[in-house]
């Protein structure tokens, strides 16, 4: 297998296939620049371009309300799951019960339960709660859907902790709160850090509980992009601008950290 | 732990909650107040030929997306795993799909390139003098598919191709020296290596697959008729578009039993893939 040499079929069929595959993405990029009539009308005439559909997204109020939503749930959903999943993962590493694999299988299990199956008597207690439509609430939920992806991130990247750093702070007297603090975060940091990415991404493309739970106070973007669908009215410059807006930091997040991100969706099995 | 105790209102409470919901006739709409009803929510569920519907297309889409997703996966992983110009670039185009908002893929799908009157396809097809096909209402569930593949496809290309370059070039050129034929590689030590990535891939995209929503909703709102309502959107529109809590308790029972059959099943081998 010689590594080294450039085969051009192999290049010429790697450029097709990327294209293709980023091209609807692309095509979305191209137009949010025409106005609504002309990416209705004449998709293929690039003669005229414009920042009309920007200008009108950030003029509408709503929008900003959406981003906020967006932004808080996804970095309070992270932080919640991170806070519920940091003590967690501590406990499955270095102070692991007899039945540690139980206890992870179990944890994971409840991610494989399909968030419709409680739809239902979540609407109905979040209802009760005034929970519906409020960021706390999706917050919750979203961070309660993430939990379990997030404790097996972190006990994936704890378990290759060396323990004798631990233990060693372990014989020195160190409480469990400085064995933490000192010692077991400082040396996860790089883990924490992607762990918390994940999160971010996860949180921010949620499209069950946000678009079920959420009106007109605590919809995010996704839930905006939704209204789209709206057979009333062809907007689709304005669609492209919006979705480009709602999806670039996303994307450049996932760009900077694929790696991690490989790990991370594997649980550590690839690294 | 404080996480399990959080883990468990969060699944445990409304479980139970939709287990109690399942056996009562219960609808929001009605005046009637609840009352218990037996088995007669599941009864009816298995009468209904949409949620039996409903199943089917709920398998086809997890059988089709996941078979699809990881052979174009393995094929475009073995592909950009060469020195080329612009590599970065390629898997950077390659991966994006997957970062996407789910309902920002969908709409863009289904306006901007598959909607009849001015997507690109049919624009193209007018201008090579054909008629444009309006895919949705022809096909409401291979676009379905389409769109949803469309997302999953860079997901398991990435696995699998970090997992690819993960792969010790020593052992290929040791088995090369000892006269191993590319082929031969391919089988004994490549495929091999692998599987841990590929039995991943399918645990992850069955965890999503099961639940694909916003999709559906977005794009055909589960129609033409009910030609694209999979297990999820027939719940979400049993209870909140009939207000029916019964019937959908009692069909998200049941979602969450076959999520459950499939978890046990998958659970030696995702045991066995992480080591644990």
């Amino acid at each position: 297998m010689n590594r080294t040499r450039i085969d051009y079929r192999i290049t010429v069929l790697s450029w097709l296939a990327a294209l293709l595959i980023a091209f609807p993405l692309i095509w979305m990029a191209l137009m949010s620049f025409k106005s609504d009539f002309n990416a209705v009308h004449n998709p293929f005439d690039f003669s005229s371009w414009t920042l009309e559909s920007y200008t009108s997204v950030f003029r509408d109020q709503a929008y900003f309300l959406y981003l906020m939503n967006s932004i808080v749930t996804a970095l309070g959903a992270t932080a919640l799951a991170l806070a519920l999943a940091l003590p967690a993962a501590w406990s499955l590493t270095f102070a692991p019960s007899p039945n540690r694999s139980s206890i992870m299988i179990w944890i994971l299990s409840t991610k494989m339960m399909p968030a419709i199956g409680i739809l239902m008597p979540a609407f109905l207690i979040y209802n009760k709660l005034m929970l519906l439509d409020t960021q706390l609430g999706l917050v919750l939920m979203v961070a309660a859907g993430n939990l379990p992806i997030i404790i097996w991130m972190l006990f994936s990247y704890f378990k290759d902790i060396p323990y004798g750093i631990i233990e060693a702070a372990r014989i020195d007297g160190a409480s469990v709160r400085k064995e933490i603090f000192l010692f077991l975060l400082p040396l996860a940091a790089p883990g924490l850090a992607s762990t918390a990415l994940l999160s971010i991404i996860l949180a921010w493309n949620e499209s069950f509980w946000t678009l079920n739970l959420s009106g007109a106070n605590a919809a995010p973007l996704t839930a905006f992009i939704a209204s789209f669908s709206s057979p009333q009215g062809l907007f689709w410059a304005r669609l492209s601008a919006a979705s480009c807006l709602a999806v670039i930091p996303i994307l450049i997040v996932g760009w900077l950290c694929q790696r991690h991100l490989v790990r991370g969706l594997t649980f550590g099995a690839i690294k | 732990m404080p996480a399990i105790g959080f883990l468990a209102i969060f699944s445990f409470l409304p479980l139970a909650v939709t287990l109690v919901f399942s056996v009562l006739r219960y609808r929001l709409l009605a005046p009637r107040i609840p009352a218990f009803c037996g088995f007669q929510n599941f009864l009816r569920l298995f009468s209904d030929t949409q949620f039996l519907e409903s199943v089917v297309h709920t398998s086809e889409i997890v059988i089709t997306v996941i078979t699809l997703s990881v052979l174009g996966g393995l094929i475009l992983a073995f592909l950009l795993n060469h020195e080329m110009p612009g590599k970065r670039l390629i898997r950077m185009l390659v991966i994006s799909p997957f970062f996407i908002i789910p309902t920002v893929g969908a709409l863009i799908w289904k306006n901007l390139l598959l909607d009849p009157a001015g997507g690109v396809i049919s624009t193209l097809f007018k201008q090579l003098g054909m008629m444009p096909i309006d895919t949705f209402a022809v096909m409401p569930m291979a676009m379905v598919i389409l769109i949803v593949l469309w997302q999953w496809l860079p997901f398991a290309t990435l696995i699998l191709l970090t997992s690819l370059q993960s792969l010790d070039t020593d052992q290929l050129e040791a088995a090369s020296l000892d006269g191993a034929k590319g082929l031969d590689c391919l089988y004994h030590i490549t495929l091999p290596h692998l599987l841990r990535p590929m039995t991943i891939v399918i645990l992850m995209e069955l965890l999503y697959l099961l639940a694909i929503f916003a999709e559906v909703l977005v794009t055909t709102a589960g129609g033409p008729g009910s030609k694209t309502t999979n297990l999820t959107y027939y719940i979400y529109s049993k209870a909140l578009l009939e207000f029916n809590v019964g019937a959908a308790s009692a069909a998200g029972l049941l979602a969450v039993v076959l999520a459950n059959i499939i978890t046990l099943v998958m659970s030696k081998p995702i045991k066995r893939s992480v080591g644990l």
